[in-house]
């Protein structure tokens, strides 16, 4: 979230598209019915059922599955045409008026450069044009052909109320209406929030849907405000934890990136980060990406890391490809390419497609290791469960070991919620049996390693022998211990870089502000973006202070928000150029003429003149990003694609399937089905009842939910023959299922491309393990493929096959 | 340890207070005791209490359920999904609340909405049960307005089931006895708010005096209206005197919406009729010296596994192990509920 789960009651409007808060975030909900009851807020819900957030929203429109990036560059052409556009904001905070390179295009759903053999763009053209003094080039009448504002105009034309009705299914009125209902979120005076989740995020081209609110709340000047905002709803409990400490293959804590095999050296990593300003006087914040890194190094590696061994940046792992996603790892493992698999707290045999793929990969494996609570369909792929789970056990020769692990009311620690509130909590409850803390098992599984290693030698031994491993027991280091390593300390005593006989922080002291950090070695810290939240003061997590002095729903004293304790970021766009909020009854923060002040921290540095420093300070533009350059794979603005199984070929460019660059692999294009043999999309999602595949072992949830169903509508029951209540055989390229019927007014039939769409909806939670009732899961269905970007699976949008079925069979 | 007697709740959101206290809901509150004449005038009248419920803030998301069973300690079974999403199927009696989801196509507006409204005891101000009831001492009434089930009094008759005007009470085949939502009077009794509603993430659910909670359903009722449901309104009936569970409905003029909830519910005329002669009849022979003994066993109920509940227990198990369900789903030691 760019705000915060209590400053949605600041909000106006609330769209929840590529997402369901109200079925999958039922508590963080109660922010949106607090904006409507008092303050009037309007709730749009799009989606492709009438869900549980559509029943209290007070505007609905379906939408077909994997249309959004259609629907949303629509909105951005009403809105232009209609001139719904925060000027004063876009103007002086985003990119509009730069100059993009002459050879960058768009034609036939494509941008400049691609490969197909490479399945990648070339992106050189997707830049701005730079000027002899480093500065992008710009055009403040946005009268260039070449500006941002006319490639954009440019951009969207083709995406009229005919064509979003044609791709979308969603009516015309209801679209324009929703246009309407956005537009006057322009006003300065007047926010919108987009709450989204996993309905965004799982498609192949899931990152752009992402873009395209973006790209919208930004032209409606609705980014840094209170109440407004793109707010991700973390689908996981502290998955924007794991995130943030850098828990994927090309990431390190804090955001930092992974070294490449093409950077052998930290002067080489270095060479290519710590950007440097692209328009005059703006902070460039990640110029200190250097200081964040040698604290890293220093946190893992101690006195070991020094200037020497560009502190220890030759014992980190170098990536040979981009990253080892997991769906890479599946596919390695299908190949007999991975001997062991740790499973930290992930059921995958459900939660990732294709389970026979999965299954195929778990049978090859030598040893998998599963650590968590619950017994997990994974620890038991190898279990034949009738046609639950219809495996050849004597054939698999996988070793599986179950480590029983604590869960998060057994054990102490934060959680990072999808405000980034690092929220402190406490065992609230004795462990059973051989229960461990997963940090108890890692300490022990490293201290056998390192006595390995030390016994026996081995290749690259220094990063475990090296390791910094300072913990009062280190059989197992304490929650507390961990948290002050992630906010980081004084190694040495340090001084104010203008005044050298002045200390900034005595000599072993925590660091109370990522602004200490060093590249000299004189800090540690583990994940720059969490530094203050365990400062001198104390464990700031744990703070319980409900006061909001504000009644903005600040709430300073309340656990610590990454950055810096800041709830809401880009907070300096919420005033105008000379530092006045655009609305004065909502205040965040204010220039009071010498510095920035108010109940948020300023996301700025508190005497940076306003007139002189952008908003945006993480960016050498120190703007937004309408054209986002070359950020992401596939492309600087968000086109139009099908799903790779679509029922309508590409408008745009009908020879195109799916996203051009998606994570995809060869073996996979055989297992597409297309829309002769499989009519109907496909949707999956998760019900209020249930938590994934958690609760379905809790009697009470199961009680609420007991069954796997799907859901489909009256119009596609009464064309099959199916009966409410009935049973089902629900099959794609890739599998098959069986289910109960839930005949419905809510998933109404679209048309799409002069034809009629039915959706059946797949819900996630059972399985062959727990007290609910047995059965499947939508990823047995789902196919292998991922997003371009950040490689997250396409469960939103696929195509299947539905027939009644005989009752009994089990 | 204080003894002292707990505030009277005004609302259900607010922390519990952590000491123990004691008990604020004493016999000498009873205002109405079944198949009893002459109950003692209560020598102080509580606030009258209600509970709320805004069905256009509500999501359907069962935290009311979830939190009426853990809080109840009861033990519905795990069904089958029969096509809708109402899970159990219907009250029982080890669900005492449930959602009811009804799709309704306004004719007005052309759009279609997702009715969804919380099912349970109303608490009737002229509770039809009680008045059914010929078990002495098995149905009570506070002067707050909570009408309560007393099983060690009941007699399984199922009398309340035809007296009800809401079909809401449900026996217990194997315990023979009557069981419904109790609003949580041995919450309330401490000073808590209903558990359904301290759950509720929405404040779909809110609990209070009942004046204050009119006043909150007056501001959500134009509020409602400002939004175009002219006939949003309040459901508090009063063809049973009113209710201390109420609702906010988005189309108070037509109740039948939202599953079938009456426009105008009243209690049968039998009942009436079977209250007003034979009951009060042949009550009259016991006398106040039996109003005392009934009284005694409201209150005074030991806090131990009796033999019948052990058989019932046993009973259960036998019958569980032959239904459709895990039998590991149903231990026995999980059934303090009764």
């Amino acid at each position: 979230m760019t705000n915060s789960w209590t400053d949605i009651k600041n909000t106006d409007l609330v769209v929840i598209m590529g997402g369901n808060a109200a079925e999958a975030h039922p508590c963080g909900f109660k922010w949106v019915t607090e904006a409507k009851h008092h303050r009037g807020a309007k709730l749009i819900v799009v989606d492709p059922r009438f869900n549980r957030s559509a029943s209290v929203a007070d505007y609905y429109a379906p939408i077909r599955p994997g249309s959004d990036i259609a629907f949303l560059m629509g909105a951005i052409r009403w809105m232009i045409a209609n001139d719904k556009i925060q000027w004063d904001y876009v103007r002086n905070y985003t990119n509009v008026s730069y100059l993009v390179r002459d050879d960058f295009g768009w034609q036939d759903g494509m941008f400049t450069g691609y490969d197909e053999e490479k399945r990648s763009y070339d992106q050189t053209s997707w830049e701005y044009q730079i000027g002899e003094d480093g500065y992008v080039l710009t055009d403040e009448t946005l009268t260039h052909p070449r500006c941002v504002w006319n490639l954009l105009k440019a951009h969207v034309d083709i995406y009229t109320p005919e064509f979003v009705e044609n791709v979308c299914g969603t009516p015309k009125d209801r679209f324009l209406k929703i246009c309407e209902m956005i537009g006057e979120t322009s006003s300065p005076t007047k926010t919108m929030t987009s709450m989204y989740a996993l309905g965004w995020t799982q498609h192949s081209k899931g990152s752009q849907n992402i873009r395209g609110m973006a790209m919208l709340q930004l032209l409606l000047g609705n980014i840094g405000v209170p109440g407004g905002g793109m707010n991700a709803l973390r689908g996981h409990s502290n998955i924007q934890g794991l995130t943030d400490v850098g828990l994927m293959s090309n990431l390190l804590p804090g955001y930092l990136s992974m070294p490449r095999e093409t950077e052998p050296d930290f002067a080489t990593y270095m060479s290519s980060r710590g950007n440097k300003p692209l328009r005059p006087n703006q902070m460039s914040y990640w110029q200190n990406y250097g200081k964040f890194m040698v604290s890293f190094m220093k946190s893992l590696w101690g006195d070991k890391a020094t200037a020497g061994n560009g502190w220890g940046y030759d014992w980190l792992p170098k990536l040979d490809i981009p990253q080892y996603d997991a769906m890479r790892m599946f596919e390695m493992m299908t190949k007999g390419e991975v001997n062991l698999y740790f499973c930290q707290g992930f059921n995958a045999l459900l939660s990732f497609p294709n389970r026979g793929k999965m299954t195929e990969a778990f049978s090859k494996l030598k040893l998998m290791v599963v650590m968590d609570p619950l017994e997990t369909e994974t620890a038991s792929f190898w279990e034949n469960h009738g046609i639950h789970n219809d495996v050849d056990s004597a054939a698999i020769r996988t070793e599986v070991l179950e480590l029983p692990t604590t869960c998060f009311a057994e054990d102490e620690g934060a959680t990072v919620n999808s405000g980034r509130w690092l929220q402190w909590h406490w065992a609230g409850a004795t462990p059973p049996g051989e229960a461990k803390s997963d940090v108890w098992i890692m300490a022990q599984i490293y201290q056998r390693v390192r006595r390995l290693y030390a016994e026996e030698g081995g290749k690259a031994p220094e990063p475990i022998l090296n390791l910094a491993w300072d913990y009062e027991d280190p059989e197992e280091p304490t929650a507390a211990e961990l948290a002050r390593e992630l906010n980081g300390r004084a190694l040495e005593t340090l001084y104010d870089a203008a005044d050298p006989t002045k200390v900034v922080l005595e000599k072993g002291k925590q660091l109370s502000g990522f602004g200490q950090m060093r590249d000299d070695g004189t800090t540690s810290g583990a994940c720059w973006i969490y530094t203050g939240c365990f400062t001198e003061d104390g464990n700031n997590m744990a703070r319980r202070d409900n006061a909001d002095p504000s009644g903005m729903g600040v709430y300073q004293n309340w656990s610590f928000s990454w950055p810096a304790n800041r709830r809401v970021l880009y907070n300096r766009a919420s005033c105008d150029l000379d530092g006045k909020p655009w609305d004065p009854s909502r205040v965040l923060i204010e220039w009071n003429g010498e510095k920035w002040a108010g109940a948020d921290i300023p996301d700025i540095a508190v005497t940076a003149n306003p007139r002189e420093v952008g908003p945006f300070i993480m960016n050498p533009e120190g703007t937004s990003r309408l054209f986002s350059r070359k950020l992401m794979r596939d492309g600087p603005f968000p086109t139009h694609m099908e799903p790779f199984e679509s029922p309508i070929a590409n408008p745009l460019n009908p020879e195109m399937r799916g996203n051009p660059v998606a994570r995809m692999f060869q073996g996979d294009v055989a297992q597409l089905g297309d829309r002769t043999e499989f009519p109907f999309v496909a949707t999956s999602y998760r019900l209020t009842e249930h938590f994934h595949y958690w609760t379905k072992h809790n009697h009470v949830n199961a009680v609420t939910q007991p069954e796997f169903f799907v859901e489909i509508s009256e119009e596609l029951a009464a064309e099959r023959g199916i009966r409410k209540g009935g049973r089902v055989r629900v099959w794609s390229a890739r599998g098959q299922v069986w289910a109960k019927a839930v005949v419905t007014k809510r998933i109404r039939p679209l048309t799409c491309d002069g034809q009629t769409v039915h959706v059946i909806g797949i819900p996630i939670h059972w399985g062959f393990k727990g007290a609910a009732r047995k059965g499947f899961g939508p990823n047995t269905l789902g196919p292998f493929v991922g997003d371009a970007n950040i490689e997250t699976p396409e469960f939103k949008a696929f195509l299947v096959n539905i027939e009644p079925a005989s009752e009994g069979v089990a | 340890m204080t003894t002292e007697r707990a505030p009277q709740p005004t609302t259900a959101a607010a922390n519990p207070p952590v000491q123990p206290m004691a008990s604020n809901l004493l016999p000498t509150d009873l205002v109405r005791i079944s198949a009893t004449a002459n109950v003692p005038a209560p020598e102080r009248q509580l606030t009258k209490v209600a509970k709320l419920i805004d069905v256009s803030k509500c999501i359907g998301c069962k935290a009311c359920q979830t939190a009426c069973i853990e809080w109840n300690d009861t033990h519905p079974a795990v069904e089958e999904n029969v096509g809708v999403y109402e899970n159990p199927h219907d009250l029982t009696p080890e669900m005492y609340t449930l959602m009811r989801f009804s799709e309704y196509e306004n004719p007005g507006t052309g759009d279609l909405e997702w009715l969804i409204r919380k099912d349970g005891c109303m608490h009737c101000e002229d509770p039809g049960c009680l008045k059914a009831c010929p078990a002495p001492g098995a149905i009570v009434q506070y002067s707050n307005g909570i009408v309560d089930f007393i099983s060690a009094n009941c007699i399984g008759c199922g009398y309340c089931v035809s007296g009800c005007p809401f079909d809401i009470p449900r026996i217990h085949q194997t315990a023979h006895v009557s069981k419904k939502c109790t609003l949580c009077s041995d919450r309330v009794a401490v000073g808590q708010g209903p558990a359904c509603a301290k759950a509720c993430p929405t404040q779909a659910i809110t609990f209070g005096t009942k004046d204050d909670m009119i006043a909150l359903a007056n501001e959500r009722i134009e509020d409602l209206q400002s939004r175009g449901y002219d006939n949003a309104g309040l459901y508090d009936p009063q063809g049973v005197g009113g209710t201390h569970v109420m609702y906010v409905l988005h189309h108070a003029d037509k109740p039948g919406l939202y599953a079938g909830l009456p426009a105008d519910p009243r209690i049968s005329p039998v009942v009436e009729s079977w209250k007003g002669t034979t009951k009060t009849v042949g009550l009259a022979a016991i006398g106040l010296a039996a109003a005392g003994a009934v009284l005694h066993g409201i209150f005074a109920k030991a806090n131990k596994v009796s033999a019948e509940e052990e058989h019932e227990a046993e009973e259960l198990v036998v019958k569980t192990a032959s239904a459709p369900v895990p039998p590991s789903s149903v231990p026995p030691e999980n059934r303090g509920g009764l």
